[in-house]
C-alpha cells in the first residue's frame, strides 16, 4: 500500500507549517507555488526509500525549500511505473525523481519507452558503494578463502542479492566473470532481507551496500571480505579494496536527483542550488560517513555525461549476462 | 532488576501530562484513520512523521505508538459495520464482524473486536519486553524454506475447514493464487497476467482492492437483492449495561484470545508475514479448533474476537525484527524505520545496548497507547453503533461511496475502481452459487509470499524438494499443516459415527 492519498492531508499540515515559519529568503527568480513531487523509484522501506525521506526531511528541516517537499513511491516494474511517469510529466516544474541504477537499466531491460537522455538531471548526491560479505561464524577471511570456497561447492554457492538484473546481480556476475567462478543466485525482495538471511545462514554470502550490513557488522555478525571500491571504505579500515587484491572490480550505486523534459531553466536552478544546500548540511555530512557513502555532488551536463556513460556500461554488463533486450 | 528500572524509565516519560494528550489524541485520530475504508495505520504513521520533528523524540515515538494502535483498533469498526474492511489488516474481521451486525449484534462485535484488540495488544508487549532479544534469533532462523511451510500451515487451516465444500474452497483457493500472479514475477522482474496490456495490472492486484470489491459491493448487491421489498433497519442499541453484558461475554473467549496472541506475535515477528496473514490465520485455526467450526462466516464472536487479537499482536510482533535487526515486517514499521533513521538511531542488534531509553520509552508507550487505545474505543462504540440507524437506502450509497474512496486511496489509480467494481459482481455471483470468500482472500494475501519462498527455496537448494522436510523448523510446520489437513476428516468421522449410535446431541 502507499499513502498517496494523504499527500493533501500533509499538503495541509505543511502548509500551515510553512504559514507560522517565516519562509527562507532565496535569491531565484523562479518558486515553487505548489508543493513539490518528490517520486522515488522504489518500494517503501527500502535502501533507496530510506534516503530519499532522509532528504526530504532534511529540506523540511533546514527549510531548504519555500514548499513542502512530498515523497510518492512508485516502485512498479523495477522503477518503471516512477520512469513512465515522470516521461508523462513534461515541462512540470515541480516534480523530482530521486533514481538508482535501475534509472538506467529498467529502460535498457525493458521496452518501456523512455529515453533517460530527454529528462533534465538535477544533482547527484552520492555514490554508494559495494562489499563482499560473509557470515562471521565462515572459515572464509580473504579474498582467496572466498574463490577457493565457493570453487569447492561446485556451483551450489548461494549468493543472495536484490531481484535478477538489479544492481547485486550485476556485481555478482562481475565476481563470477574475474574469478570464474559459478554461484547459485538467489534473489530477495530488498537488501535488508538479504542481510538478515545472511547472518540468519540461508544463504553463504552477499554484496549488500555497507548501509545494509552496517547493523550486524557492529554487532559481530557479519564480515566484510573485499569492497568493489578504488579506496578503502573509512568505516571498514581493514577491508581491501578488489584493486588491491589485484582484481580491477568497481561498482557504484548512484543515488541522483532528475526531472521531466522540458523543466524551466530558472526552476532547474533553483533545486540545484536546494540540493547544494542539502549537500554541504551538517545532517547529511555525518550520515554519509556513518553509512559508508560517498557523498559525490555533480550537477547539470556533468551530471548527464555521466548517466549515458554508465548508461553504456550497464548495456555491456547486461549484455554479457544475457538480459539485454 | 535491570529490564523493570528501565520499563520505569520508560514510564516515567510516557506518563507526563504532555505525553497522556498526545496518546489519547493519537489514539482518536489512528482509530478514524483505520475506520476510513482504505486507510491504515500506514497513512496514519505516514501522515503524522514530518510532525515528529517539531516535537522532542520521545512524545514523537509516543505519537506514533498511539496512532499505529489506534489504527489496528479502527481497522474492525467499518468491517463490522459496513462490511468493508477497515484496513487490510481488517479482512479477517468483516468474516463474522459483518454477520453478527446484520443480526443486530454491532455492539456486541464491537465490544468483542476491542476488547480482543487491548488483550492481543497487552499480551504482545509483555512477550515483547520480555524476550525481545532472545526472540530476534528465532527471526533469524526463518529462512524462505520456513516461510513457506508457515504459509502453507495458513492455506492448510482453510482447506480442511469442516463446514464447507471442500471442492469450492479449492476452487476459491487456485483463483485467488492465479490473481496473485499478475503483475512483475519478483524473481525475474518479467510481467506477468497482463491483461489487456493495461498497465494497472503492472503493479499486480492488491487483495485490499479484491476484499472491498467482494465484501463491500458484493454485500450492497446481495443485500439490495434480499431485502428489496422490505429494506431492513438494523436494530441497534447500546446502553452502558450491554456494554457491561459485552463484556462478560468476552470473558468467555480468553482461550481464543490468548491463543490468538501468540499466533499474532509469533507471525508478526517474522520479517515477511505481518499483521495480515497473522489474522488470516489465528482465524482459520480457531475455527479448526471451534467446537462448532459451522458457525463460522456466520457471525460467530470468536471469528470477530480472534483476527482482532492477533493482528494487535502480530502489529506489536513486527516491530521486533525492526528494531533488532533492522528489518521492518509490515510497511508501517517500513514507515517507522524511516522515522528512527530521521532521528539519528540506527536500528539494528546494537540498538538495545546503544540506545536503551529510545526502545524502553517506546515499549512503556506501547502499554499505555494500548490502554487508551480501549478505553476511546469502547467509549466511542455507541456513537459508531448509532450510525448504523441510518435508512438502509442512505446508508447503501455511503457505503458505495466508502468503496470506491477506499479503493482509489493507496494507489490513486482509477483501475483500481473499475476493479473494485469488477469484483464486486463477480463476488456476488459467486456468492449466490455458494462459493466461499475467504478463500479467495487468503490465497492472494499468501500467494506472493508463497510463490517467493517456495521458488528461493528450490534455487538454493538446486531443486531438491526434500529441503522442505529436512530443515527441522520447516518439517515441524509442514507436519502441523498435515495434522491440521487432516483434523475435520477426522472430526466429519467421529461425528458421523456418533450420529449412527443414536441421538445426534446438540452442539454445545
Amino acid at each position: 500500500m502507499t499513502y498517496n492519498f494523504t499527500r493533501g492531508f500533509a499538503l495541509a499540515l505543511a502548509a500551515s507549517a510553512a504559514l507560522v515559519t517565516a519562509p527562507v529568503a532565496v535569491a531565484e527568480d523562479w518558486k515553487p507555488q505548489k508543493p513539490v513531487e518528490m517520486v522515488i523509484m522504489a518500494g517503501q522501506g527500502g535502501g533507496a526509500d530510506r534516503l530519499a525521506r532522509l532528504f526530504q526531511s532534511i529540506i523540511q528541516k533546514e527549510n531548504l525549500a519555500s514548499m513542502p517537499v512530498l515523497p510518492v513511491n512508485k516502485g512498479g516494474g523495477s522503477g518503471a511505473e516512477a520512469l513512465r511517469y515522470l516521461k508523462d510529466k513534461e515541462s512540470d516544474n515541480h516534480v523530482i525523481m530521486a533514481t538508482l541504477n535501475s534509472y538506467y537499466t529498467t529502460p535498457l531491460r525493458t521496452d518501456i519507452g523512455v529515453d533517460i537522455e530527454e529528462f533534465t538531471p538535477i544533482a547527484r548526491m552520492a555514490l554508494d558503494t559495494f562489499v563482499l560479505w560473509v557470515n562471521a561464524d565462515s572459515d572464509i577471511q580473504t579474498l582467496d578463502d572466498y574463490v577457493a570456497a565457493v570453487k569447492a561447492a561446485g556451483g551450489e554457492w548461494k549468493m543472495g542479492g536484490t531481484g535478477t538484473g538489479q544492481e547485486d546481480s550485476l556485481v555478482t556476475a562481475m565476481l563470477e566473470n574475474e574469478f570464474d567462478i559459478k554461484v547459485t543466485y538467489v534473489p530477495f525482495k530488498g537488501g535488508g532481507d538479504v542481510a538478515k538471511n545472511l547472518v540468519g545462514g540461508h544463504i553463504d554470502s552477499s554484496v549488500n551496500n555497507p548501509s545494509e550490513a552496517l547493523g550486524f557488522y557492529n554487532a559481530g555478525k557479519v564480515r566484510p571480505i573485499a569492497a568493489f571500491t578504488p579506496e578503502r571504505i573509512s568505516v571498514f579500515p581493514d577491508t581491501p579494496t578488489m584493486g588491491e587484491l589485484g582484481h580491477d572490480l568497481v561498482y557504484w550505486m548512484q543515488r541522483s536527483f532528475v526531472a521531466p523534459k522540458g523543466m524551466d531553466p530558472a526552476a532547474v536552478a533553483y533545486y540545484t542550488e536546494m540540493f547544494e544546500k542539502l549537500n554541504a548540511s551538517e545532517e547529511w555530512q555525518t550520515y554519509t560517513t556513518e553509512k559508508a557513502l560517498m557523498a559525490d555532488f555533480l550537477t547539470g551536463d556533468e551530471l548527464q555525461a555521466y548517466f549515458l556513460d554508465e548508461r553504456g556500461k550497464h548495456a555491456d554488463l547486461l549484455g554479457k549476462m544475457g538480459e539485454g533486450s | 532488576m535491570e529490564l523493570l528500572s528501565h520499563l520505569a524509565d520508560g514510564f516515567a516519560t510516557s506518563l507526563s501530562p504532555l505525553n497522556l494528550l498526545i496518546v489519547i489524541l493519537g489514539v482518536t485520530a489512528g482509530l478514524f484513520i483505520g475506520a476510513m475504508p482504505g486507510l491504515g495505520s500506514v497513512n496514519g504513521v505516514a501522515i503524522v512523521l514530518p510532525m515528529t520533528f517539531i516535537v522532542p523524540p520521545s512524545s514523537a515515538i509516543i505519537l506514533l505508538a498511539a496512532i499505529y494502535y489506534g489504527a489496528m483498533y479502527g481497522g474492525a469498526i467499518s468491517s463490522i459495520l459496513l462490511g468493508i474492511p477497515g484496513a487490510s489488516t481488517a479482512v479477517a474481521t468483516t468474516f463474522d464482524g459483518r454477520p453478527m451486525a446484520q443480526q443486530g449484534k454491532a455492539g456486541l462485535a464491537l465490544i468483542a473486536a476491542a476488547t480482543a484488540s487491548f488483550v492481543g495488544g497487552t499480551i504482545s508487549v509483555v512477550l515483547f519486553t520480555l524476550f525481545a532479544a532472545p526472540l530476534a534469533d528465532v527471526a533469524l532462523a526463518f529462512g524462505p524454506a520456513e516461510e513457506f511451510a508457515l504459509v502453507l500451515l495458513a492455506f492448510t487451516t482453510f482447506v480442511g475447514l469442516g463446514g464447507d465444500d471442500v471442492l469450492k474452497t479449492i476452487i476459491m483457493i487456485c483463483l485467488g493464487l492465479a490473481l496473485s500472479t499478475v503483475g512483475l514475477d519478483l524473481i525475474s522482474g518479467q510481467p506477468r497476467l497482463i491483461f489487456f496490456d493495461e498497465p494497472g495490472f503492472f503493479s499486480g492486484i492488491s487483495f485490499l482492492v479484491l476484499a472491498i470489491g467482494i465484501y463491500g459491493i458484493g454485500e450492497v448487491l446481495y443485500t439490495i437483492e434480499t431485502s428489496k421489498s422490505a429494506p431492513t433497519v438494523t436494530p441497534a442499541k447500546l446502553t452502558f449495561a450491554d456494554l457491561w453484558l459485552g463484556l462478560k461475554e468476552v470473558n468467555k473467549l480468553w482461550k481464543t484470545l490468548t491463543f490468538g496472541s501468540f499466533i499474532g506475535f509469533f507471525v508478526g515477528m517474522l520479517p515477511a508475514a505481518g499483521a495480515t496473514p497473522a489474522a488470516l490465520m489465528s482465524y482459520g485455526l480457531s475455527k479448526i479448533m471451534s467446537k462448532e467450526p459451522e458457525t463460522f462466516g456466520k457471525g460467530n464472536i470468536e471469528g470477530v474476537a480472534s483476527p482482532e487479537t492477533a493482528n494487535n499482536a502480530a502489529s506489536t510482533g513486527s516491530l521486533l525484527p525492526m528494531l533488532t535487526l533492522g528489518i521492518p515486517g509490515s510497511p508501517t514499521t517500513a514507515l517507522l524505520l524511516g522515522g528512527m533513521v530521521m532521528w539519528g538511531l540506527v536500528p539494528g542488534p546494537m540498538l538495545f545496548i546503544e540506545q536503551p531509553d529510545f526502545v524502553w520509552g517506546l515499549i512503556s508507550s506501547l502499554y499505555t497507547a494500548n490502554l487508551a487505545a480501549v478505553l476511546v474505543n469502547l467509549a466511542l462504540i455507541p456513537l459508531f453503533v448509532w450510525a448504523l440507524r441510518m435508512p438502509f437506502t442512505v446508508l447503501c450509497s455511503i457505503v458505495l461511496v466508502l468503496c470506491i474512496v477506499g479503493g482509489y486511496a493507496p494507489s490513486q489509480k482509477i483501475h483500481d475502481v473499475w476493479l473494485i467494481a469488477g469484483f464486486g459482481v463477480a463476488g456476488y455471483l459467486l456468492r449466490k452459487a455458494d462459493y466461499p470468500m475467504a478463500p479467495l482472500v487468503l490465497a492472494l494475501v499468501l500467494g506472493p509470499l508463497m510463490e517467493k519462498s517456495f521458488r528461493q527455496t528450490l534455487i538454493a537448494e538446486q531443486g531438491n524438494v526434500l529441503a522442505f522436510v529436512e530443515r527441522p523448523l520447516s518439517a515441524t510446520f509442514i507436519a502441523i499443516s498435515l495434522v491440521f489437513f487432516l483434523l475435520p476428516l477426522l472430526k466429519y468421522a467421529k461425528k458421523s459415527s456418533r450420529a449412527r449410535g443414536a441421538s445426534n446431541e446438540p452442539a454445545k
